[in-house]
């Protein structure tokens, strides 16, 4: 389905290396729940979530987070095989933790609002555009072992 | 889904800041709605899509423009956007699923511009905001 050009690789692995993992991690995992409280639902776990500051101060969130982020990061090395590289967090996702696919797409946009504002300018449409493609990618492959 | 008291306030000072640069704004949010979702050009064969194209500037002006008279009437919504909901309604006819993708452009483009009120909570604010008004612009749908 997502087909990465080499000058759609080379913008991608640009902006990604400038890209604060622990910062941003913390910052789009901490707005998945702030902006779709809903999606609170898979971390009863994590503490208190009573409030937006609460929400981004939380240490587990901003953990949890820099995992997401960092498997994200992984992924940037093989957009060829999104499918492949995602292919047991898949399984994870819905046997063990049962999160609705919906949710990957959610955390997608909200990463990509969070690059728009760390990079601002930067962020330009055309940049934005390849970054849909990854995420897209992204949610694909993570909803492509559900059954 | 009703915007509480925060929310509105939130909206309304974020929009004094934004209405300056509402032009530009509306531009650039429909040429992120047209790079990263080229299905949404569908809409508009008679127009000239290039970056800087007069019809684009118009159009965005437009767009934002409305987004605006919905936050200077928070407190209805329904009422500011009235003739705008019967327009997409019977003319336009926009499949609903648009809605989300140009509220998203367009928080983007917030974010890139705006950074620090871009807050979290802000973030929340505008996100159900632009649902709101997603919501009247197709209640008249069916």
């Amino acid at each position: 389905m997502s087909n990465f050009t080499a000058e759609d690789k080379a913008a991608i692995t640009s902006l990604w290396a400038k890209v604060n993992v622990e910062d941003a991690g913390g910052e789009t995992l901490g707005r998945l729940l702030v902006v779709y409280p809903w999606t609170q639902r898979f971390f009863d776990s994590f503490g208190s979530l009573s409030s937006p500051s609460a929400i981004m101060g939380n240490p587990k969130v901003k953990a949890h987070g820099v995992k997401v982020l960092t498997s994200l990061g992984e992924a940037i090395k093989n957009l060829d095989d999104l499918k492949g590289t995602f292919g047991q967090l898949s399984e994870l996702h819905c046997d063990k933790l049962h999160v609705d696919p919906e949710n990957f797409r959610l955390l997608g946009n909200v990463l990509v609002c969070v690059l728009a504002r760390n990079f601002g300018k930067e962020f330009t449409p055309q940049v934005q555009a390849v970054f849909q493609k990854v995420v897209a990618g992204v949610a694909t492959a993570m909803a492509h072992k559900y059954h | 889904m009703s915007l509480t008291k925060t929310e509105r306030t939130i909206i309304v000072s974020m929009w004094a800041k934004i209405s300056t640069q509402a032009d530009t704004i509306g531009t650039e949010t429909l040429e992120r709605l047209f790079l990263s979702y080229p299905q949404t050009k569908t809409y508009f064969p008679h127009f000239d899509l290039h970056p800087g194209s007069a019809q684009l500037r118009a159009h965005g002006s437009k767009v934002v423009a409305a987004v605006g008279d919905a936050a200077k009437s928070i407190d209805n919504i329904g009422a500011a956007l009235s003739k705008l909901s019967e327009l997409h309604a019977y003319i336009l006819r926009v499949d609903p699923v648009n809605f989300k993708l140009l509220s998203h452009c367009l928080l983007v483009t917030l974010a890139a511009r705006f950074p620090a009120d871009f807050t979290a909570e802000a973030h929340a604010a505008w996100d159900k905001f632009l649902s709101v008004v997603s919501s009247v612009l197709t209640e008249k749908y069916r």
